[in-house]
């Protein structure tokens, strides 16, 4: 087995790839004000729906019935997609679906390919695997293509060039597109990406795409965006391959209408999508003559087998919960080292990827439940975490330092005589660090504190000696 | 009413102003207020970080005290939201369906201050005069697990010649997060940046709260930047009858 998320395995700890993020100006500028105006946004839609709590529950029970019945319903997908003329391949890990999705396009005999609304290519890095194969991904989605054409990793599963401006996207357009000269605009901008990409679309015979939902009664896939490039990539392709994980499955058509009122103004703070496209199978005359669609486990199924944190393969990806998060807020996608970052990758990455390589994540959160407050699918991400963090805990990959501290400070708080001689102990110890009525400088963990922070220094007396004292005294 | 204190272990060693500050207002309510030298810790800081092993004893110990208390009462949101949140799950986890029993028994007992104050003993005037202006920080344990919404600062405006103003981006976290503030140094700083930038903002001498732990991370950046803006806890300002510059001691920034 090869599960892969993107390049996670490689990452650097959160808190070190966060230090050299948060040091960077502009790109908390850019995510402050991106993050703002998506959060604002979706506040008033969300506000507008009276049932909007009842919304919510129902797309959680939806889930979790479907992940609890996952086996039947992706059978029944496979035989309704198969049954409207679609193929479905599934594929095990990320190495197997790439194996997969290369075979196809070789085999109709092409060497490029367009694009769309597929983080989970990113998750097995799709592209380049078809690269390596000589095959030429174009990705057609802006956002994509501007994280593309910059060389970049995306830093937002809704919007994954959140972290660049209009000045920088106009320098990576000018650069990558031989253009000579390019507006300031947002129009200028757009007009730049619709030139460069029309020509792919009526060119390139191979589309490949993800998957927003797939149907399980009727094999239909759905596919939501704003732009009209996914419309474009979905239907002008002669060959159409949609690469889905396993979790993104509902049973009914009608449970879209959940879905479709939950995800859209959770995602970009608007009451529906501009595109939503909807197709089953291939029609003749109509769209893609070959239709492909690859069922990605990846260790989707592992994250299935625990019933603690399987409400983690419940997320339908609408990105609400980075947008709210306080640590994303000041960091942006990239930090979780991950395609999935903020509070769902803090989740989602470490259950796929393996524990070791994912420690810091659990702790990448400082517990304060915007995420499950915000999420349309009620996901309990800090109930989450907090799971997580046992995890790293019991299978020994917390820091040594840590694990000592945590073991002494459980001996102090064992009983009060502890406690009281602790505190007797620390008053001694603070003494080389007290400055008036606070400490600096202090050594170990605690120095983490004191760097960015003051410390009250520990008082003569504490609660309980001053009660102990009343006593004697009576109350005054 | 007999009332049973439980004060936090960093408030019983850190803070014990704020002890001593609910000891005063539930008296002088005309309460019986008792502390049990048996209570140490809640085991949050364990349990949030993952060694829930090591917090499984801390839970027994808290059941074990306070078994046959009527009415508990605990300054510090964090460590109520451990109790009535994670208590039943750790229990569970524990296998042991007695201490469940136990836990399922005594959760309904435990209130933070100001929900003891304004749900069970239905005041909001509490005679307390503080001159001061003061802006308040709502934990995202009281705001998102205890939904206090709107009672600290029912009490601090009964307040006499207190002038209450408003905590822009009130709903964002300070940035504390328990173990959080040290395994994550950067993070959390600029978090607390932010929320220093909205509290010296509104130009308020007092920045109160429920929960001595954002306030101690938000006192040591109002310090450390030498702002000149304290932070006291809202029990220590419902103390206060006096003109004392900040009620009680301490928590000076």
């Amino acid at each position: 087995m090869s599960v892969r998320v993107g390049h996670a395995a490689q990452a650097p700890e959160f808190p070190i790839a966060a230090k050299e993020l948060v040091a960077n100006s502009q790109l908390r500028r850019n995510v402050r004000r991106a993050t703002d105006v998506i959060q604002a946004k979706r506040a008033r839609v969300v506000g507008e729906r009276p049932d909007w709590q009842q919304l919510r529950e129902s797309a959680r029970q939806i889930k979790q019935h479907t992940l609890e019945n996952l086996d039947h319903y992706l059978e029944r997908f496979e035989e309704a997609c198969t049954r409207a003329g679609g193929k479905v391949h599934w594929a095990r890990d990320a190495d197997e679906a790439n194996r997969i999705i290369v075979g196809l396009v070789q085999g109709y005999g092409e060497d490029e390919v367009i694009k769309v609304k597929t983080m989970t290519s990113d998750e097995i890095c799709l592209n380049p695997a078809l690269e390596a194969a000589g095959i030429t991904p174009y990705e057609t989605d802006l956002a994509d293509l501007i994280v593309q054409l910059g060389e970049d990793r995306p830093s937002h599963i809704v919007v994954p060039a959140l972290h660049r401006n209009r000045l920088e996207i106009r320098e990576i357009f000018m650069r990558k597109m031989g253009l000579e000269n390019l507006g300031f605009e947002p129009t200028d901008l757009t007009t730049a990406a619709r030139q460069y990409l029309r020509e792919k679309f009526l060119r390139v015979k191979v589309g490949i795409s993800g998957a927003n939902f797939a149907v399980a009664e009727t094999g239909s896939i759905c596919v939501v965006e704003s732009e009209g490039n996914g419309r474009m990539c979905l239907s002008l392709p002669r060959v159409l391959i949609s690469l889905i994980g396993i979790e993104k499955i509902v049973p009914t058509f009608q449970d879209l209408e959940v879905f479709l009122q939950l995800l859209p103004r959770s995602a970009t703070g608007e009451r529906m999508n501009p595109y939503n496209s909807i197709w089953t199978g291939v029609t003749p005359g109509d769209g893609p003559e070959e239709f492909h669609v690859v069922l990605l486990d990846n260790g989707r199924t592992s994250v299935l087998a625990d019933a603690d944190t399987r409400q983690t393969l419940a997320c339908i990806r609408c990105g609400a919960c980075l947008n709210t998060c306080p640590v994303y807020r000041q960091t942006g996608g990239h930090a979780y080292g991950s395609v999935y970052g903020g509070p769902i990758g803090a989740i989602l990455t470490p259950q796929l990827q393996s524990m070791e390589h994912s420690r810091s994540l659990p702790y990448a959160s400082s517990l304060c439940g915007a995420c499950y407050e915000v999420c349309p699918v009620k996901i309990n991400i800090p109930e989450v975490l907090i799971q997580l963090r046992a995890r790293v805990v019991r299978e020994g990959h917390s820091p040594f330092s840590e694990r000592m501290a945590m073991k002494g400070a459980a001996f102090a708080l064992g009983d009060e005589g502890r406690l009281s001689l602790a505190h007797a102990l620390a008053r001694i110890a603070q003494v080389p660090f007290r400055h008036g009525d606070h400490l600096g400088g202090l050594p170990g963990m605690l120095g983490h504190w004191t760097e960015f922070r003051d410390l009250p220094a520990v008082p003569q007396e504490s609660f309980r000696q001053w009660w102990e004292k009343r006593g004697k005294d009576g109350p005054q | 009413m007999l009332i049973s204190l439980f004060i936090a272990c960093y408030n019983d060693v850190l803070f014990p102003q704020t002890g001593k500050a609910v000891v005063t207002v539930l008296e002088r309510l005309g309460h019986t207020v008792e502390f049990r030298p048996a209570q140490t810790c809640c085991g949050q800081m364990h349990y949030n970080s993952g060694y829930h092993a090591e917090a499984l004893p801390l839970l027994r110990r808290f059941v074990e005290t306070y078994r046959d208390a009527e009415v508990i009462c605990c300054p510090s949101s964090s460590c109520v939201s451990m109790i009535r949140e994670h208590y039943p799950r750790l229990a569970r986890d524990s296998g042991d369906p007695a201490l469940q029993k136990e836990v399922d028994a005594v959760i309904g007992r435990v209130y933070e201050f100001s929900e003891l104050l304004v749900d069970r003993l239905g005041v909001t005037d509490v005679g307390a005069f503080y001159p001061h202006t003061v802006t308040f920080h709502t934990s995202c344990h009281a705001l998102r697990s205890l939904h206090v919404g709107d009672k600290p600062l029912q009490l601090l405006r009964a307040v006499r010649g207190l002038t209450l103003v408003e905590l822009p981006m009130a709903d964002q976290c300070c940035g504390f997060g328990g173990t959080f503030a040290v395994k994550n140094p950067d993070v959390s700083a600029a978090m607390l940046s932010e929320k220093i930038h909205c509290i010296v903002e509104t130009r308020a001498e007092v920045c109160s709260g429920g929960d001595n732990s954002c306030l101690l991370h938000i006192g040591g950046g109002l310090g450390r930047q030498r702002t000149g803006v304290q932070t006291v806890h809202l029990a220590e300002i419902l103390a206060s009858t006096g003109p004392a510059p900040t009620g009680a001691e301490g928590g000076k920034a």
